[in-house]
């Protein structure tokens, strides 16, 4: 139901490395449509794991993942097309 | 007199559409037992804490929307004072967070185990996590309170205030929950036979660390 501690382990590590190259965009000061696609395909991926996995709604049905990675698309839509929103003005 | 009140429509659905209604379709397809292991589809904890992690979403969701939308229309005052946030604070919350959740899954997995006593310490690993961001929010508050900034000072401050203390209180409830938890774990309350307390208690965790992998990117790093 939860996995094995191994996988749960290299799928935290992913999760670190995911929040170091976040982390170093900002840092980097990058910026345009395709930063913002990249922190946003990032974070869902992110978003994903702690759901499919962490949450265990892999194993729930089908109505619940749909609901929760559809809610983190669905966010990020909205920022997507408010900072298009912005580009155009 | 007993009668059957099941729907024969929902029966219909249920029998066509069984995964999606989270059903178990060995009793619904036939009273014998499967050839094959069947797949049950659970969710882990209660369903209630499940309606409110919903809610919670909801609420997010909104607020970022809102925070989003916002920036849109003060594009170069968001650029200007965003720029001065600590993006490092950010980044060493956001482990200190999923290393929290990823301490609380093997708290989990732990219990599944009946290894009580590693239970409880995985969760001690956990709350030192949350404490550890507490303290981290703490410093960048206290030091972004010497420069001036408050819920008044300017639209992005006061999203930047509201957004991360909505979250910081979610933080102080989920340790309050793993503490809660921690207690139950070092009495053996969590086996294989029943999971439903920690595992509950587990689903509002990731939630908080859920919400922030989206803060993050947004408030810190977007601009």
């Amino acid at each position: 139901m939860h996995g094995t501690p191994r996988r749960t382990t290299l799928l935290w590590a992913a999760l670190l490395v995911a929040t170091l190259l976040t982390w170093w965009v900002g840092e980097d000061g990058a910026t345009g449509p395709a930063i913002v696609a990249l922190l946003a395909v990032i974070s869902i991926v992110k978003g994903s794991i702690i759901i499919l996995d962490f949450m265990a709604l892999r194993h729930a049905p089908l109505m619940w993942r749909l609901i929760t990675l559809g809610w983190i698309s669905l966010v990020w839509v909205l920022i997507g097309l408010a900072y298009w929103k912005g580009l155009s003005q | 007199m007993l009668r059957d009140t099941t729907c024969p429509e929902s029966r219909l659905v249920a029998l066509r559409f069984p995964r999606l209604m989270g059903m178990n379709t060995r009793s619904l397809a036939s009273p014998l037992p499967a050839r094959h292991p069947v797949t049950e589809y659970r969710l882990a904890g209660d369903l209630a804490i499940w309606f409110f992690i919903l809610a919670e979403l909801l609420a997010f969701g909104v607020f970022f929307a809102a925070y989003a939308f916002t920036r849109a229309n003060h594009i170069e005052l968001f650029n200007a004072e965003q720029h001065a946030l600590h993006r490092g604070a950010g980044a060493i919350n956001t482990a200190l967070l999923l290393t929290a959740s990823y301490f609380v899954v093997r708290a989990v997995q732990a219990a599944e185990r009946s290894a009580a006593a590693i239970s409880a310490r995985w969760l001690l690993g956990a709350i030192a996590c949350g404490g550890g961001f507490v303290v981290v929010k703490l410093i960048e508050y206290s030091a972004a309170f010497e420069e001036g900034v408050s819920l008044s000072s300017s639209p992005f401050h006061m999203f930047y205030l509201s957004l991360t203390f909505f979250h910081f209180m979610h933080v102080i409830l989920g340790m309050v929950i793993l503490a809660a938890l921690w207690q139950g774990a070092r009495k053996g309350r969590y086996h294989p036979g029943d999971m439903n307390g920690i595992e509950t208690g587990a689903a509002y965790w990731h939630m908080v660390d859920l919400v922030w992998l989206i803060l993050f990117p947004l408030v810190y790093v977007i601009h």
